[in-house]
């Protein structure tokens, strides 16, 4: 090969001089990040919620073009853009269901961070940016379910900012604020459709905290323990592919459900249009506040209501010092692994009960299960850091593998 | 070291199999993305809703002769004007060779007594002035653009000014002796 480099290499090295941009990249996720060489297929969740992020921003502009924030106007637009609109049935049902799948991927991340014990030192800080896009995510889909104006869209932000009150003194002055009026209405409208269209792109930045705050330490890995040098292997073209396979699975799914299946995760009741008059039978959010309004439900007291729905998101901040246990992989933690599964069972009973009555068995087990969530939280973890005995850990990510491996 | 030497025992040509599957799966991530593209963009084009109002009824019975009217047809003035006998003259005996956009007046009307003609200037897309009796009608009795004063004459046709082409006809029939469908 010639030692002569090519003008094409010589305009790339002049830019890169000053402004390194392909080696900012190639550093966050190309051949200068050393990532774990064991890294299984949970891993592959954080790259799908940044690919969904960006999905949700590309088609939501695109909605936004059609969309009209205005209370008379909403739902006839939101029906043009399904009618009228070329593909425009396409790019709302993946925004819709993007949603779902956006949550979908952020939950398994974040199972996967409890499990392999992600959040503890030194990653605090990342699990905190973490679950601060959690939070910025649902406020967001939350508003982004109001603008299609139908009946659920307006009982949904009558009750969830109706929260609002329970703030002793200033609730009622807080709600007034919120909606611009005295009621949900065209003002409170507006500000959603702004806002819904801001905070996609805070998440976007406070995204980009999340990836700067992961490479000080570097991936954890379903071992927990730290990797060695030579335990790493450069992120392209390893991690790359991987997610680039993943990828491809999830777009199957995610597709088959655009495609198939588009209204399946869906309130049909959101298809009338918004009547402030008439409430409907039942007032259910989308799937994935489930468990929370299951909670917000089990209290039979307004504001501790609130309290204890906020609290179950708020106690994720402080996670890292309520589990007591060093051992980072629940693969070596016996009874937390039990804990943890048990946990995932929680959460699911707790969605089943948001989407209920709140009477009779589902109360009663959205009452056990808020319990247990933080019983699980504030005692269970800290006992049993103390009073569990972990597996050995092994010395480093090479050494299981290789005495496993006879002798050549 | 082991797998190392199996692969390229089962291999001795290079890496063959794996640069098929790299380049096969670029190809189709590459057609896939262009196909979500696609989707993307043709949202923007005209909607079924917008295509459907893309025709534009008009009445010229109640146009009186040498008076003018102005009708919306997707979105953009039309002029419709009612044209004088010495109007219908002036616009045939020009001589075309001294045109800018040489055009005869026969080639810009159906029936001679009825010009229809765009009223969006081809030079930047202002309203041409001369619709009203007390608009200025410009040097050659026609429209006269106020934005950088082009003038058209009794044909519509471009004879002084920035604007390098005549009003544009739009597709139109008459669907009855005084009725006209334009688009």
């Amino acid at each position: 090969m010639s030692t002569e480099k090519t003008r094409l290499q010589r305009i790339f090295e002049w830019h890169e001089a000053r402004l390194p941009l392909v080696g900012f990249i190639d550093h966050a996720v190309g051949t200068k990040y050393p990532a774990p060489k064991n890294l299984n297929y949970f891993w592959n969740f954080g790259f799908l919620a940044g690919f969904m992020l960006l999905t949700m921003i590309m088609t939501g502009v695109f909605l936004a073009m059609n969309y009209t924030a205005n209370i008379h106007m909403a739902f006839d637009s939101v029906e043009r853009i399904m009618r009228d609109v070329n593909f425009g049935w396409l790019i709302r049902y993946m925004h819709s269901n993007g949603a779902s799948f956006f949550f979908i991927v952020v939950y398994i991340h974040i199972f996967r961070g409890l499990y392999y014990g992600s959040y503890k030192s030194p990653r605090e800080v990342l699990w905190w940016i973490g679950v601060i896009i959690l939070i910025l995510m649902m406020a967001t889909a939350f508003m982004g379910y109001v603008l299609p104006w139908g009946q659920m869209s307006f009982w949904g932000a009558t009750v969830i900012t109706n929260l609002f009150t329970a703030i002793p003194v200033v609730g009622k002055a807080i709600t007034t604020l919120l909606w611009g009026g005295f009621s949900v209405d065209n003002p409170t409208l507006n500000r959603f459709f702004a806002l819904h269209f801001l905070l996609p792109f805070v998440i976007l930045g406070v995204v980009f905290l999340h990836i700067w705050a992961l490479h000080i330490p570097g991936s954890n890995n379903p071992l927990g323990i730290e990797a060695a040098p030579g335990d790493k292997i450069p992120f392209h073209p390893y991690y790359t592919a991987k997610d680039a396979f993943g990828l491809g699975v999830f777009l199957l799914v995610y597709f088959s459900v655009v495609f198939w299946a588009p209204n399946m995760l869906g309130d049909p009741v959101n298809y009338v249009k918004a009547n402030p008059l008439v409430t409907p039978a039942s007032i259910v959010p989308e799937w994935y506040l489930l468990p929370f309004y299951a909670i917000l439900r089990s209290i039979p007291d307004k504001l501790l209501g609130v309290i204890a729905m906020f609290g179950s998101l708020l106690l994720l901040f402080v996670l890292p010092w309520l589990d007591t246990s060093r051992i980072r992989s629940a693969t070596f933690r016996p009874i937390y692994k039990i804990l943890f599964w048990v946990l995932v069972v929680n959460m699911i009973v707790l969605g089943w009960c948001g989407a209920q009555h709140p009477e009779g068995l589902p109360l009663i087990l959205s009452r056990i299960g808020t319990f247990w969530y933080f019983f699980h939280m504030i005692i269970l973890l800290p006992v049993v850091g103390w009073i569990e005995t972990p597996k050995p850990l092994p010395a480093s990510i090479s050494q299981p593998v290789m005495a496993a491996q006879p002798a050549e | 070291m082991a797998n190392t030497a199996h692969a390229h025992a089962a291999e001795p040509a290079g890496e063959t199999r794996r640069d098929f599957l790299l380049y096969t799966a670029t190809g189709v991530a590459a057609v896939g993305g262009a196909m979500m593209v696609w989707p993307l963009i043709d949202s923007m084009n005209p909607a079924a809703d917008t295509l459907s109002l893309s025709t534009t009824e008009v009445n010229v019975a109640g146009v009186a002769e040498g008076s003018r009217v102005v009708v919306m047809w997707r979105g953009t003035p039309v002029f419709v004007a009612h044209r004088t006998a010495a109007e219908i003259e002036a616009a045939e005996k020009v001589n075309i060779s001294e045109l800018r956009d040489p055009q005869k007046d026969e080639a810009r009307v159906q029936k001679p007594e009825f010009l229809i003609v765009s009223g969006v200037c081809t030079h930047l897309g202002c309203v041409p002035l001369g619709s009203k009796a007390t608009d200025p009608k410009g040097e050659f009795g026609g429209w006269f653009c106020p934005c950088h004063g082009s003038q058209y004459d009794t044909s519509g046709r471009i004879r002084l000014g920035p604007a390098p082409k005549n009003l544009e006809v739009p597709p139109y029939k008459f669907t009855g002796d005084t009725t006209v469908l334009i688009g």
